[in-house]
């Protein structure tokens, strides 16, 4: 039985689209069949992240009007079989995306995969709430820092009451992803703890992403960071992630960024 | 900042917390429905201006969102003349 799992977070910037490639791959590596689909019509970036803008030809406006199918728009990874991109338009207006043409093409992915994936726009206009509609699942994206975790709230609300899961009177499963978390400044009081976060938006936590340089490395590269480097930080983070979101328990780590002897002395991170 | 003060600055975490928690316990109370402080700001103005004309420009809203009470001020500037014309209507 296929889950929908919309990657979502109101405000922008917060790593979505970063999220959505990383749990994605990590996903695809157990061998569970991924499709990651890109709602952000008219700022696609989801391609570029995943390094296949060179490979989009059609894309899911095409699919729903009917001009394409579904397995002509959906590109395969080179680097692992089981994960797919359905890339967003970026030349349509947004209002191109329709309810019913959403619908059409979440059922045909609903049957063909495992896990779909759906990157949200920023926002809480239509684009973020189609994006949201089909879910059943729903990865909050949040940095620990205030607008990101107010617009979140408002997000959250809105997983409540506007997508199909709560209008049919069933409860959302939302989970929260704190992303670019450094625990010596949330340690110093300079930045808000896990727990001041996790105590506003009471939602469970899934994971906790290190700020660390191999995020912009891996959107360098087009690579998800889960792929670009396995064995550091924030792809075992990812990696830990994904598990829980197939069920398995997994013991949450809290991120210890490494400090050398002269970064302590400076204040600076140690690479 | 003398060395004093650095060492006995407070991480601005905790007034980050305690401001969203005061924030989102009203955006939540709302609900995204109807702001009451907005239809009583609305409305009270157009119980005045229903008796003074009432310059946009003369009008200043102050709203402070406080824990457990809210508080909304409503000034309005009402020319004299105005208060004349009420008098004599009434």
């Amino acid at each position: 039985m296929a889950k929908v799992l919309v990657v979502t977070s109101g405000k922008g910037g917060v790593g979505k689209t970063t999220s959505t490639a990383a749990l994605g791959a990590a996903l695809a590596q157990t061998g569970q069949n991924v499709a990651v689909v890109d709602f952000d019509v008219g700022l696609r970036n989801l391609d570029l992240v995943m390094g296949a803008e060179r490979r989009v030809v059609y894309d899911l406006i095409n699919v729903t009007q009917g001009d394409a199918k579904l397995s002509q728009a959906l590109i395969r990874d080179k680097r692992i079989d089981t994960l797919h991109l359905l890339p967003a338009s970026q030349t349509r207006d947004k209002d191109a995306l329709t309810e019913e043409g959403v619908a059409k093409v979440m059922e045909e992915l609903r049957a063909k995969f495992d896990w779909v994936i759906c990157d949200s726009p920023a926002g809480i206009e239509r684009g973020a709430w189609l994006a949201m509609r089909h879910a059943d699942v729903a990865v909050v994206v949040t940095n620990p820092e205030v607008s990101s975790v107010r617009d979140s709230d408002r997000i959250i609300g809105l997983l409540d009451s506007k997508t199909l899961k709560a209008e049919r009177g069933e409860r959302m499963d939302k989970h929260l992803l704190l992303t670019r978390y450094e625990t010596g400044r949330a340690e110093r009081g300079e930045m808000l703890k896990v727990d001041d976060v996790l105590e506003i938006l009471s939602i469970p936590l899934l994971g906790i992403i290190p700020e660390s340089e191999e995020v912009l490395r891996a959107s360098n590269l087009g690579t998800p960071v889960t792929l670009s480097n396995p064995n550091s930080a924030p792809a075992k983070a990812y990696a830990d992630a994904a598990k829980r979101l197939m069920g398995e328990s997994v013991t949450m780590m809290v991120p210890q960024n490494k400090r050398s002897f002269f970064g302590m002395l400076f204040g600076r991170k140690a690479a | 900042m003398s060395i004093l003060q650095f060492f006995s600055r407070k991480g601005s975490a905790p007034v980050a917390r305690d401001r969203l928690q005061i924030l989102l316990a009203h955006e939540r109370a709302v609900g995204g429905q109807n702001d009451l402080v907005g239809v009583l700001r609305e409305e009270i103005l157009a119980v005045i201006a229903k008796h003074v004309p009432v310059e946009p420009d003369n009008v200043r809203v102050k709203m402070e969102r406080g824990e457990a009470i809210s508080t909304l001020e409503v000034e309005v500037d009402i020319p004299s003349q105005a208060k004349v014309r009420v008098a004599l209507s009434a």
